[in-house]
C-alpha cells in the first residue's frame, strides 16, 4: 500500500493475469476462445504475458461462421501463429450442409446454429473444462451481471439466477462432471481501456475498426458492409464507398459500420471518449429479441 | 485534488451501493450515470421503451432498468444479483456494484462488497433504518470497507425536511460508532428527483455537505500505511523448459527486488530472489499488486499455495484458527463437517470444530448457536488439514480472506476473515515415532484396515459384520469391531439424534478407527452413518486402500418389515424424531468398495463376499 498507486491500466493488466494463471491452476483441460475482435487480441497478449517465458499453455479455438470480414480471416492465423499457441477452427457441418444463410434464415437463427450450437459441439467434442472468453461486462446489461468464474451446467446453461458467490480474488474453480467455466480475464475493462491498451503496448488488431473507404448499403438505419459477393443486393440497391469504421465486430452481415474519420488509433480513442452511443450499437444480433442477450447466453452463447 | 494532464488524478473507486428493498439503489445508480452525462443515446432509447413496458414511473424514465439487467428482475421489479457498471468522470474512473436489498440474495451483495472501497448505504427517509441497513452495514464493516456515505433518500417524500434527516443520521451514527468506519459522510438525497446528485438542491438549501458526484469525486480511499514486509502467494510454477523454474504469483504486500532474502512458508526454507521475470525482460522491483515471476538462487521446493515472504518479517503458520465466517449456502453449516477451504492460493480441507457465537444481526449481540444458516454471521473456530501461512485479515486481506467450498457439490457456501491463530503450527509436530503402524503392523501379519459397513437401521449391518469378524479371526486377524449401538451407550453417550449431533458421532468415531488402525488392527465399523460427507471426511483420514466402504443395500420397506428392534413402528407413531428413512435422509454411497445387494441374500453369503474382497492376495 506503500508504492504509489499503479495507473488504472497497469491494474487491469495485472487483474487479468491473475485470473488466467488462477483459471490454468484450476483447469484440466483449457481452452481459449478467439473471436479476432480487439477484445480477443488484448486477451491473447495477456496470455502471452501472464505465462512469460513459457508459451500459454492451452490452444486457442475461433468457432468459424464462415461469415467474418476477410480482414479478420487474415490476422487469426498470423496472430495465434506469433503467440507460439495451437489454433482449433470449429465450424458446425451440419448448418453448413444445410445451408444455413445469415440473411435468408435471419439473425436469430444464424447465430443460434452457427454461432451457439457450434460452440457448444466444439467443447463437447474437445471436452474443455475451463474456456477463456474476451467478454467485457461493461459491453451489455446482462454481462454487467455474470461472475468472472461463470459457472455452466449440463448442456452449456447458463442460470443467471442461482451463480456462485464469488468474494475477493478467490475464484472457485471446482466443477462436477458436465459442468464448466467461463472464465472472463477482461471483465473490468472498458471498451476505452481496451483501445488505450492497444496502443500502449502496440497490439496488433483487424484494420476494421479504423475508418476507411468502404463499400456499404443503407439498410434501415444501419450501414452494412458488403465484404463479399454473398451478400445479396436488394432490388435497386447499390453499394456506395463511405468513410466508416466499426466499434465492435461479428458476422459481416449483422455488423452495421459507423461514419467516421478515425483513421488512427489517436483519433480512434478521442471518438470513442467522446462518443454518445454505446459500443453495441451496431450489433444488430442484440436487438433480435428482448432479453437478447441473457437468453442467448442461457443456451451456451458467450 | 484537481485533474492534471496526465488524467485522472486519483485512482479508480470501487464502490457498492447496498441498503434494503425498495430504498432505491438502482434508481439511485441509474440517475447518477446520467446525470454524469455517462449512458450512451441508445441505451436512453432502450430505457425509454423498457420503461413504458417494466417501469414503475408511470410515463418518466425508471433509471432502475439501466442497471437491473436479467429478465426476471425487470419483471419483477427486484434487484437479484450484483451489477457491475463503469463511468467516468475529468476527475476519476469508477466501478460501481449494485447490489440486491433482498435478504435471500445476501451472498451476491456480500460478492460485491468483498472488492469495494467504499459502501453508499441507502435509507429511505419515509422507513429509516431497517435490519436489512444494519445487516449491510455489518457486512461492510466485516469486509473492511472503511468509508460510507449515509444516503437519506425519498427526501422527497418527506417534504425535504431537515429534521427527518438529522434524525435518521443520528440514528445510525449512534448504531456504526463501533463498527470502525474511518468515515461516514451523511447525503440528503432524492434520486428519483435529482436532488443533491451532481448539483446542490434548491429543495434542501439547509444541507450544507458537498453533493454526492462532488464527494465521490474528491474522496481518497487509499491506506497511508508505511512500508511493510513483502509477500507474495505462489499461483502457479513457471516451467516451459529444464532451464528455468519461475514462480508466478501477485505481490500481496510490500515491494521485493532481486537479491532480497526470502523464506518460504510454511517450509520455512531462506532464499534469494534472484529476478523479476516479466514480459520480455526483467524488472528491477515490483510492488503491491503486481503480477511478475520470481526466480530463486537455489533449487528450493516450492509450490502453488506457498508464500514468498520478507526472510526478516515472514508472517506466521498455522492450523488452527478463529475466523468471522458469514455463511452463503442452502444447508447450514454443522460443527464437525469438513469443506474445502481456499487462502490465497492454497486449498485445504477444513472443518469448523466449534461454532462460538452467532452475531445477532441487528444488535450485534453475542447468541449460542450449534448451526449456521445462510446470511448468518459467527465466530467459529477452524481446523486445517495442513498448516498455512497467513496474516489476520484485519492485517492483510489478501492473506486472511478465505471462503468454503462443499465438497460434493463444489458450491462456495462460506465467506470468512482470519482473526488470530489458535495455536502455532510448529508447537504440534507429531512425534515421530520409532514404532509406528508398519513396524506394529508387521508384527501383526497383516495390513491394517478400516471396513465400514454403511446402511439402513435393519438392514443387517452389524449381523454381517459380527459374522466377518469370526471369519477374520479365524484367518489369524486381529480385529476389533466398532458398532453404532454398543458405541452410543459409552463413548457417544452424550450426543443425541440431531444432525449435528450425528455428524460428531461419526467424526468420534471415524477418529477412533484411526487409531485403531494406526495400532495395526483391522476394524469393522457399522453404522448407519447415512450422509455422505462424513463418510468422506472418515475417508479422508485413512490411506488410499486403508478404507473399505461396505454398502448394506437393504430396501427401506424390507428394512421397516423387519424391524429388529421395533424402532421404525415407533418412528412411524411420532415417538422417534429424526429416524433415518422415516424423517432424517439416507444419502446412499455413489462408489462404495463393496456393494450387498442385502435383501435376498443370507447374511453368511453376504460376509464371505467381503472376506474374499480382503483377503484376495494376502
Amino acid at each position: 500500500m506503500s508504492s504509489p498507486p499503479t495507473s488504472d491500466l497497469r491494474h487491469l493488466e495485472n487483474e487479468s493475469i491473475e485470473m488466467l494463471r488462477e483459471a490454468l491452476a484450476g483447469a484440466r483441460n483449457p481452452v481459449m476462445l478467439y473471436s479476432i475482435g480487439k477484445d480477443s487480441s488484448v486477451m491473447l497478449h495477456l496470455a502471452r504475458k501472464a505465462f512469460y517465458p513459457a508459451l500459454p499453455p492451452f490452444p486457442v479455438l475461433h468457432v468459424d461462421t464462415t461469415w467474418k470480414f476477410r480482414d479478420m480471416y487474415a490476422l487469426r492465423d498470423r496472430a495465434v501463429a506469433q503467440a507460439g499457441m495451437r489454433l482449433i477452427v470449429y465450424t458446425n457441418q451440419e448448418g453448413l450442409a444445410a445451408g444455413i444463410h445469415p440473411v435468408t434464415h435471419g439473425s436469430l437463427h444464424h447465430t443460434d446454429v452457427m454461432k451457439t450450437q457450434a460452440l457448444r459441439q466444439a467443447l463437447d467434442k474437445y471436452g474443455y473444462d475451463m474456456v477463456f472468453g474476451g467478454a467485457r461486462r461493461d459491453e451489455e446489461k446482462s454481462r454487467a451481471k455474470e461472475r468472472v468464474f461463470s459457472l455452466r451446467g449440463a448442456g452449456h446453461r447458463w442460470d443467471p439466477k442461482a451463480q456462485r458467490p464469488e468474494l475477493w480474488n478467490l475464484y472457485n474453480t471446482h466443477t462436477r462432471p458436465g459442468e464448466s467455466l467461463r472464465v472472463f480475464p477482461l471483465s473490468n475493462w472498458r471498451e476505452l481501456d481496451v483501445w488505450k491498451y492497444i496502443l500502449q503496448e502496440g497490439i496488433e488488431f483487424v484494420p476494421l475498426y479504423l475508418a476507411r473507404l468502404r463499400p456499404v448499403v443503407r439498410r434501415g438505419a444501419s450501414w452494412i458492409m458488403r465484404d463479399d459477393e454473398r451478400l445479396p443486393l436488394l432490388p435497386g440497391e447499390q453499394p456506395q464507398m463511405r468513410m466508416v469504421r466499426f466499434r465492435s465486430l461479428g458476422c459481416y452481415p449483422f455488423t452495421a459500420a459507423v461514419e467516421s474519420t478515425a483513421s488512427t488509433l489517436e483519433a480512434l480513442i478521442a471518438e470513442t471518449q467522446q462518443s454518445r452511443f454505446s459500443e453495441r450499437e451496431g450489433r444488430l444480433i442484440d436487438l433480435d429479441q428482448p432479453g437478447s442477450m441473457e437468453k442467448k447466453k442461457q443456451e451456451g452463447y458467450f | 485534488m484537481i485533474s492534471t494532464a496526465q488524467g485522472p488524478a486519483l485512482p479508480t473507486l470501487r464502490f457498492i451501493t447496498c441498503g434494503s428493498v425498495d430504498d432505491g439503489k438502482s434508481t439511485l445508480i441509474g440517475r447518477l450515470l446520467h446525470e454524469a452525462r455517462c449512458v450512451p443515446e441508445d441505451q436512453l432509447l432502450a430505457l425509454a421503451q423498457d420503461s413504458r413496458k417494466h417501469g414503475t414511473q408511470g410515463e418518466a424514465i425508471d433509471f432502475a432498468l439501466l442497471v437491473d439487467g436479467l429478465l426476471a428482475e425487470r419483471e419483477q421489479g427486484i434487484t437479484i444479483d450484483v451489477a457491475y457498471r463503469y463511468f467516468a468522470t475529468p476527475q476519476r474512473n469508477f466501478v460501481v456494484a449494485d447490489t440486491p436489498g433482498h435478504e435471500q440474495y445476501t451472498r451476491n451483495m456480500a460478492t460485491g462488497a468483498s472488492t469495494a472501497q467504499l459502501a453508499l448505504i441507502l435509507v429511505d427517509a419515509r422507513k429509516g433504518l431497517l435490519v436489512q441497513t444494519r445487516r449491510h452495514s455489518r457486512i461492510v464493516a466485516m469486509m473492511g470497507i472503511r468509508h460510507v456515505v449515509l444516503a437519506v433518500n425519498k427526501m422527497d417524500l418527506m417534504g425535504f425536511d431537515q429534521g427527518v434527516f438529522e434524525n435518521i443520521v443520528a440514528q445510525y451514527q449512534a448504531f456504526a460508532a463501533d463498527l470502525g468506519f474511518a468515515s461516514v459522510q451523511p447525503m440528503a438525497l432524492s434520486a428519483l428527483q435529482g436532488d443533491n446528485m451532481v448539483a446542490s438542491s434548491p429543495h434542501m438549501s439547509w444541507f450544507q455537505g458537498p453533493n454526492l458526484l462532488q464527494y465521490l469525486n474528491q474522496i481518497d480511499v487509499q491506506e497511508k500505511a508505511g512500508q511493510r514486509p513483502f509477500r507474495m502467494p505462489v499461483q502457479w510454477v513457471n516451467r516451459p523448459h529444464a532451464d528455468f523454474r519461475g514462480f508466478s504469483g501477485t505481490v500481496a504486500q510490500g515491494e521485493v527486488r532481486p537479491g532480497d532474502a526470502v523464506r518460504v512458508l510454511p517450509s520455512g526454507v531462506q532464499t534469494r530472489v534472484q529476478s523479476i521475470v516479466v514480459w520480455q525482460g526483467e524488472a528491477t522491483q515490483a510492488g503491491q499488486g503486481d503480477a511478475v515471476t520470481l526466480t530463486l538462487a537455489d533449487e528450493v521446493d516450492v509450490g502453488r499455495g506457498d508464500v514468498l515472504a520478507a526472510a526478516d518479517a515472514p508472517p506466521e503458520v498455522a492450523d488452527q484458527f478463529e475466523a468471522r465466517l458469514l455463511w452463503m449456502g442452502d444447508q447450514p453449516l454443522v460443527a464437525g463437517r469438513s469443506y474445502l477451504l481456499k487462502l490465497h492460493t492454497r486449498e485445504v480441507v477444513a472443518t469448523v470444530t466449534e461454532i462460538k457465537y452467532q452475531e445477532d444481526i441487528d444488535t450485534g449481540a453475542h447468541l449460542a448457536a450449534r448451526s449456521l444458516s445462510m446470511n448468518g454471521i459467527a465466530m467459529v473456530n477452524l481446523s486445517l488439514s495442513q498448516p498455512v501461512a497467513f496474516e489476520p485479515y484485519a492485517v492483510n486481506h489478501a492473506l486472511g480472506a478465505f471462503i468454503l467450498i462443499d465438497r460434493l457439490a463444489f458450491e462456495t457456501v462460506g465467506a470468512g476473515m482470519l482473526v488470530f491463530a489458535l495455536r502455532r503450527a510448529s508447537n504440534i509436530h507429531w512425534q515421530a515415532l520409532e514404532v509406528n503402524k508398519a513396524a506394529r503392523a508387521g508384527r501383526l501379519h497383516q495390513t491394517p484396515r478400516c471396513i465400514w459397513f454403511t446402511g439402513l437401521s435393519g438392514s443387517g449391518k452389524s449381523n454381517i459384520a459380527n459374522l466377518l469378524e469370526k471369519r477374520l479371526y479365524a484367518e489369524g486377524l486381529a480385529t476389533y469391531l466398532l458398532d453404532g449401538d454398543n458405541v452410543r451407550h459409552g463413548l457417544n453417550r452424550d450426543l443425541g439424534f440431531t444432525e449435528a449431533d450425528r455428524v460428531e458421532n461419526i467424526r468420534r468415531v471415524a477418529e477412533v478407527a484411526r487409531l485403531m488402525v494406526d495400532a495395526g488392527l483391522v476394524v469393522l465399523v457399522s453404522f448407519i452413518s447415512p450422509f455422505k460427507a462424513e463418510r468422506r471426511m472418515a475417508r479422508s483420514l485413512f490411506q488410499d486402500g486403508e478404507f473399505v466402504e461396505v454398502f448394506v443395500d437393504t430396501p427401506l420397506a424390507e428394512c421397516e418389515a423387519r424391524d429388529p428392534k421395533g424402532l421404525y413402528a415407533k418412528a412411524r407413531r411420532g415417538e422417534l424424531k429424526n429416524f433415518t428413512g422415516i424423517d432424517s435422509p439416507y444419502e446412499p454411497p455413489q462408489a462404495p468398495e463393496i456393494h450387498l445387494r442385502a435383501r435376498d441374500a443370507a447374511p453368511q453369503a453376504l460376509a464371505d463376499e467381503v472376506s474374499a474382497f480382503l483377503l484376495q492376495g494376502r
